[in-house]
C-alpha cells in the first residue's frame, strides 16, 4: 500500500532570498521513490508526495563463515565453525557451503532482512535530511555551540505517513500533526492530516502555494496601479504568509524630488510599488503588501503613509544639504574616501579615470564628467542610497548647471551593472565607464587582486564583464593588447568569449576558432563571428572545414614549419593540384562566403593528390602549398576548432 | 493615550512579570543598549540572566541640532535580554505590543531579516527589524557571540526604539512633539541636549584632545587587562572597571567619527583597537566568572 507524506518544518520567518535555495534541496529528499512536492511560506518549509510505499521490500544475503574445510555438511564440524554457527544461532539444515569470489570455499547461511516500516525508516532519516540542508548563514539556539543549527529556530514539525505521525525529534522539537496559523489571524494550534493540510491552513489564513500568493500579490497590486517589479514580487511572495495589497498615497510636492530618490526609497526602504501616471510620470501613490487580510479602518495605510513621508522628508533633507556644496567642491573630499587600500583614495582614482578618459580620446565632456563622476560619494545622499551612487552625481550635475552631456556620462557610468542592463548611451558616458571600470580592473590586478574561484570581492568580473559589452555595444574600436597586459590579458579574454557565448549566443566553436587566430579589437572579434556563423549553415562549409582540419593535421604530423612558405609553382602537377592552387589565389583575402566555395577544390585535390610522395622536393612543395593556404584563410577564424557533424564536443 | 512615560512602565512592567530585572540606565555613555554590562558582559557564560532597561543611547553622527524630526543625538533604547531564550519568545514579544496597546489583529505585522554587528565589540547576531505598518520598530537578534566569544547560552535581545514607537502610537510626526508627561513634551525634555551636543559634537570638539582621551583610556584598560595573571585574588580584581575604559574608547571613537576625524583607512584600524580591547575583557569576565569562583560566580547548568 502507498500513502500520503507531509512534513512541515514550522520556523520563525526565514529571510526570503533563502526559501528558494532550501526548497531545491527539499526536492530531492530521498522519499523512498516517491516524488516530493516543495513549498513554503517564511515560518514553515513543506515537503508532500503521494506514494510513499507503506513498507520497503524484504532482501536476502548469504552470510559467510569460517572456511569450509569438508566437503558436506555434517558433524562432526570444526571448532572455528561450530563457533560461527553458536553465534549466529545457525543449525545445522541451514548452512551450506559457499564458492567465493577468489575461489575458496566457505561455509555459508542465508539471512533475511526483513521489510521495514516507511516510518521507521523516514524517522531515522528525516532528521539528518533536515538540518543538513544547507544555508548561506546559520545559527544555533539551544545547547550551545554543538547544537543543532538552522537558518532560525524550528518551533514545530509536522511530520505524517497516511494517519502515522512520523516520530522523531530536532532540537527538542516533537514531530507531531499540530501546524500553527498565520500568527494574528490564524489558530496558534491546528491539527491537521495529509488530506486536509493545505485548507486548514488557509482557513488560519496562512496561502501555502508560493505561486497562488505571487498571483494574489501581482494581481492585486497591478489593480491599484503598481508598477510591477519582479525582484520584489519575489521578495514579498516570501515575506507573507497571506499577502495583501493596499494602496496608500502621497503629497504631490515631493514630487518635485527626483523619481530615482522617490522610487529607491519606495522600492528599497519600504518594498513599495511604485504608480505611474497615463502620462508615464510618477503618481504620488504606492502600492504596499501587507501579510495580513485587510485594513478595514485604514490604520495600515495611514501608518505606511506616516514612514513614507518621514522617508520623503529625509531625502529632501539630503538633498537641500548636498546642494550648499556643489560636486566640483567636492573633489578634494574624495583624499579621504578610501578605494583601496593599496590604491590610494578616490581622490587618486579620480585622477587616473581623468588620464584614461584623455587617453582614450574622450572630449571635454568626457573629461569633465570624468572628474566629477565619483564626488557624489561625499554627499548625504549616496550615504544613505548607497544604490544611486552616479545617478545622484548625474542629477546633482544637471541641478548645479553643468552640461547635458557631462551630468547623463556621469548618471550612467555605472552602467552597465548587469548583463542584463544596458551600457551607458552616450559617448562620453560610455568611455567615463571604461576607464572607471579599465582603472579598477588594472590597479586590483597590479596589487594580486584576482578574482578566484567564487571569491571576487571588488566584482572585477562584473567590471570586466561591462567591459567587454561597452566595447562591444559601442563598437568602439581599442586595440585589446593596448587596454590589456598580462593576467588582466588573459582574464579579458575569458569575459569576451563568455560575453559572445553566453550573452550574444554564439557556439563555443566559433568563438574558439575566431579568437584561436587572435584579437585586434572587441569589435573585430564581432565582424569576424558574424562571418562565420553566417557561412556555417551553408553545405559547402563543414566539410571544407574537415578538409582544414586535415590539412593541419598532415602539416602536424610531417612536422612542418616554415614561417615564410615560398610554393614553387613549376613543381605543381597540372589537374587537381595547380586548380587548387589557382582557386585559393584568387581568394585570397576574400571573403568567407567565398572560401567555401573552395570545396569542390579541395575535395579532388585530396581525391587525386598523394601529399607524402617519396620525392623529397615535391613532398615539401606539397606541404608548403598546404601550410600556405592555410595560412591565407586563417586570418577570419581557425577552422580547425570548428567542430564538425560526428565529432564530440570536447 | 498613553504618554511616553506611561508607554515605558508599561513595558517594564510587562518584562517584570515575566522574570526580568528591571535595571536603570547605565552611568557613562554608550552607543546602543548593548553596550552596557548589563547586556555586554551578562551574556556570556552559563548562568541565565533576565533583563530590561531603558538606556539613553548617543550617536553623534546622527546628531542634527533637534532640527530633524526623526533623527537624534540621543535616542531611547528599551533593551530587554532572555538568557536563554524561550521557546515562546515571538509570541512574548508580540504580547509586549499588545500590552502598550497595538491590536496587532488591526495592524500588519513582518518580520524582515536583519543581522546584527558591531565590530568594535566583536559580538554578532542573527536576527530581524520588527516592521510595523511599514515602520521599524524592533530590532530582535538571537546573540551568537559577543567579545569574540560563541555564546553558551544564545540570548535573545530585544531593543525597542522608543521615540519611534511612541510616535506611531501617539500619531505624531515629529519625535519632539511626543507627550512625555501630561504638560510637558519632549522637546521639552531634551530639545537642548539635541541642539547643544551636535554644536559640540559638529563644531567644538578639540580633535587632538580627544585622540589624546582616546589613548589615555586606552592605556588604562591595557594596563587592568595585562595585571589580571598576576593577580593574586582573581575575584577582587576590576574586570568591570577595565569594561567601563572599553566604553570610554568607543564613545570617543564615534565622537571623532562624527567630527570627520577618522579617515577610511584609518577606521579599520581603530576599531580594531577597540575591539581588543572589548574582546580582552571579555575574556577576563568570563574566566574571574568560571575560574575564580568568586562572588556571583558561575554556577554551572547541567
Amino acid at each position: 500500500m502507498s500513502l500520503d507524506f507531509l512534513l512541515e518544518i514550522g520556523t520563525e520567518e526565514i529571510p526570503h532570498w533563502m526559501i528558494p535555495g532550501a526548497l531545491a534541496q527539499l526536492e530531492k529528499l530521498d522519499l523512498l521513490g516517491a516524488q516530493p512536492r516543495v513549498e513554503a511560506t517564511p515560518r514553515r518549509l513543506v515537503v508532500q508526495a503521494a506514494g510513499v510505499p507503506e513498507q520497503t521490500q524484504g532482501t536476502e544475503r548469504v552470510l559467510l563463515g569460517p572456511a569450509a574445510l569438508g566437503f558436506s555438511a555434517g558433524p562432526p564440524m570444526d571448532p572455528a565453525t561450530e563457533g560461527w554457527m553458536r553465534k549466529n544461532k545457525l543449525d545445522i539444515t541451514e548452512v551450506f557451503i559457499q564458492d567465493t569470489e577468489k575461489g575458496g570455499r566457505r561455509w555459508g547461511a542465508t539471512r533475511r532482512i526483513p521489510g521495514r516500516a516507511a516510518t521507521e525508516i523516514l524517522a531515522e532519516s528525516l532528521p539528518a535530511s533536515i538540518l543538513g540542508l544547507q544555508w548561506p548563514k546559520t545559527m544555533y539556539w539551544t545547547g550551545g555551540k554543538s547544537g543543532p543549527r538552522f537558518i532560525r529556530p524550528i518551533r514545530w514539525i509536522v511530520a505524517l505517513l497516511g494517519d502515522q505521525i512520523i516520530p522523531f525529534e530536532i532540537a527538542g522539537v516533537k514531530s507531531g500533526n499540530v501546524t500553527r496559523g498565520h500568527r494574528k489571524l490564524g489558530a496558534a494550534s491546528i491539527p491537521v492530516s495529509t488530506k486536509n493540510y493545505e485548507s486548514e491552513l488557509r482557513k488560519n489564513f496562512v496561502i501555502l502555494s508560493s505561486h497562488e500568493r505571487r498571483h494574489k500579490i501581482e494581481t492585486e497590486a497591478a489593480a491599484l496601479g503598481a508598477k510591477i517589479d519582479s525582484d520584489l514580487l519575489e521578495t514579498l511572495t516570501f515575506i507573507t504568509e497571506f499577502p495583501t495589497a493596499i494602496r496608500g498615497d502621497f503629497d504631490p510636492a515631493y514630487l518635485e524630488l527626483p523619481a530615482e530618490v522617490l522610487t529607491t526609497v519606495m522600492r528599497h526602504h519600504q518594498k513599495y510599488f511604485s504608480v505611474y501616471g497615463i502620462n508615464g510620470a510618477l503618481a504620488p501613490n504606492f502600492i504596499a503588501i501587507m501579510n495580513t487580510s485587510a485594513d478595514p479602518e485604514g490604520l495600515i495605510k495611514h501608518g505606511n503613509e506616516r514612514v513614507l513621508k518621514a522617508r520623503f522628508n529625509d531625502a529632501r533633507f539630503f538633498w537641500n544639504v548636498d546642494q550648499q556644496k556643489k560636486l566640483v567642491d567636492r573633489g578634494d573630499d574624495l583624499a579621504h574616501v578610501t578605494f583601496q587600500a593599496k590604491l590610494g583614495s578616490y581622490l587618486e582614482k579620480t585622477r587616473r579615470i581623468t588620464d584614461l578618459v584623455k587617453e582614450l580620446g574622450g572630449n571635454e565632456h568626457a573629461q569633465r564628467a570624468a572628474e566629477l563622476c565619483k564626488c557624489d560619494l561625499t554627499t548625504e545622499m549616496v550615504k544613505e542610497f548607497t544604490d544611486l551612487q552616479g545617478v545622484i552625481g548625474g542629477l546633482y550635475a544637471k541641478a548645479q548647471g553643468e552640461p547635458e552631456a557631462v551630468s547623463r556620462a556621469i548618471y550612467q557610468h555605472y552602467q552597465p551593472l548587469s548583463m542584463e542592463d544596458s551600457i551607458p548611451e552616450t559617448p562620453e558616458g560610455q568611455i567615463v565607464s571604461l576607464a572607471d571600470k579599465l582603472d579598477t580592473l588594472r590597479g586590483c590586478f597590479s596589487v594580486g587582486l584576482i578574482p578566484s574561484g567564487s571569491k571576487d570581492p571588488f566584482a572585477l568580473r562584473r567590471a570586466a564583464q561591462g567591459v567587454v559589452k561597452i566595447l562591444a555595444e559601442a563598437r568602439l574600436d581599442y586595440y585589446f593588447d593596448q587596454l590589456f597586459a598580462g593576467e588582466l590579458r588573459d582574464f579579458m579574454l575569458e569575459r569576451v568569449q563568455y560575453y559572445f557565448r553566453e550573452v550574444r549566443g554564439y557556439k563555443y566553436d566559433e568563438v574558439n576558432a575566431v579568437l584561436k587566430v587572435g584579437i585586434s579589437t572587441v569589435n573585430d572579434v564581432e565582424n569576424r563571428l558574424r562571418q562565420l556563423a553566417a557561412v556555417r549553415p551553408t553545405p559547402n562549409f563543414e566539410p571544407l572545414a574537415a578538409s582544414f582540419k586535415r590539412v593541419n593535421n598532415i602539416l602536424k604530423q610531417a612536422e612542418f614549419s616554415d614561417p615564410d612558405p615560398t610554393v614553387n609553382v613549376r613543381m605543381l602537377e597540372d589537374g587537381p593540384e595547380k586548380e587548387l592552387y589557382e582557386a585559393y589565389q584568387e581568394r585570397q583575402a576574400d571573403s568567407l562566403e567565398r572560401v567555401a566555395g573552395l570545396r569542390p577544390y579541395v575535395d579532388r585535390y585530396f581525391d587525386k593528390v598523394m601529399v607524402n610522395v617519396a620525392d623529397p622536393d615535391v613532398r615539401k612543395n606539397r606541404l608548403r602549398m598546404l601550410s600556405h593556404m592555410l595560412r591565407t584563410f586563417s586570418t577570419i577564424a581557425d577552422f580547425s576548432e570548428i567542430v564538425t557533424s560526428g565529432e564530440q564536443k570536447s | 493615550m498613553d504618554n511616553f512615560q506611561q508607554t515605558v512602565f508599561k513595558l517594564k512592567q510587562y518584562w517584570a512579570e515575566r522574570g526580568c530585572i528591571v535595571q536603570e540606565p547605565y552611568d557613562i555613555e554608550v552607543g546602543a543598549g548593548t553596550m552596557c554590562p548589563e547586556t555586554f558582559l551578562r551574556v556570556l557564560g552559563a548562568k541565565p540572566y533576565r533583563v530590561a532597561y531603558v538606556q539613553p543611547s548617543r550617536r553623534p553622527t546622527d546628531g542634527r541640532y533637534g532640527e530633524n524630526p526623526n533623527r537624534l543625538y540621543k535616542h531611547q533604547q528599551l533593551q530587554v535580554i532572555l538568557k536563554p531564550t524561550p521557546d515562546d519568545i515571538i509570541d512574548q514579544y508580540l504580547g509586549s505590543l499588545e500590552a502598550i496597546g497595538i491590536d496587532l489583529s488591526k495592524h500588519d505585522l513582518k518580520l524582515e531579516e536583519d543581522n546584527w554587528e558591531s565590530p568594535t565589540l566583536g559580538a554578532w547576531g542573527i536576527g530581524w527589524q520588527v516592521m510595523l505598518d511599514g515602520l521599524e520598530i524592533t530590532q530582535f537578534t538571537y546573540f551568537q557571540q559577543c567579545g569574540g566569544v560563541d555564546l553558551e547560552l544564545v540570548p535573545a535581545e530585544i531593543t525597542y526604539g522608543l521615540e519611534r514607537l511612541v510616535a506611531f502610537l501617539q500619531n505624531v510626526e515629529s519625535v519632539f512633539d511626543i507627550q512625555w508627561a501630561p504638560g510637558f513634551k519632549y522637546s521639552d525634555v531634551r530639545l537642548a541636549d539635541e541642539l547643544q551636543f551636535s554644536v559640540y559634537n559638529f563644531e567644538m570638539v578639540t580633535v587632538e584632545r580627544l585622540w589624546r582621551l582616546f589613548s589615555e583610556h586606552e592605556a588604562e584598560c591595557k594596563g587592568l587587562l595585562a595585571a589580571y595573571a598576576k593577580y593574586p585574588d582573581k575575584h577582587r580584581f576590576p574586570v568591570l572597571p577595565t569594561y567601563d575604559q572599553v566604553l570610554k574608547c568607543s564613545h570617543l571613537f564615534n565622537l571623532l567619527d562624527s567630527r570627520g576625524a577618522i579617515s577610511v583607512t584609518e577606521r579599520v584600524g581603530v576599531i580594531k583597537r577597540v575591539r581588543d580591547l572589548a574582546v580582552g575583557t571579555a575574556r577576563l569576565w568570563l574566566d574571574q566568572h568560571t575560574e575564580a569562583q568568586g562572588p556571583g560566580s558561575q554556577e554551572r547548568v547541567a
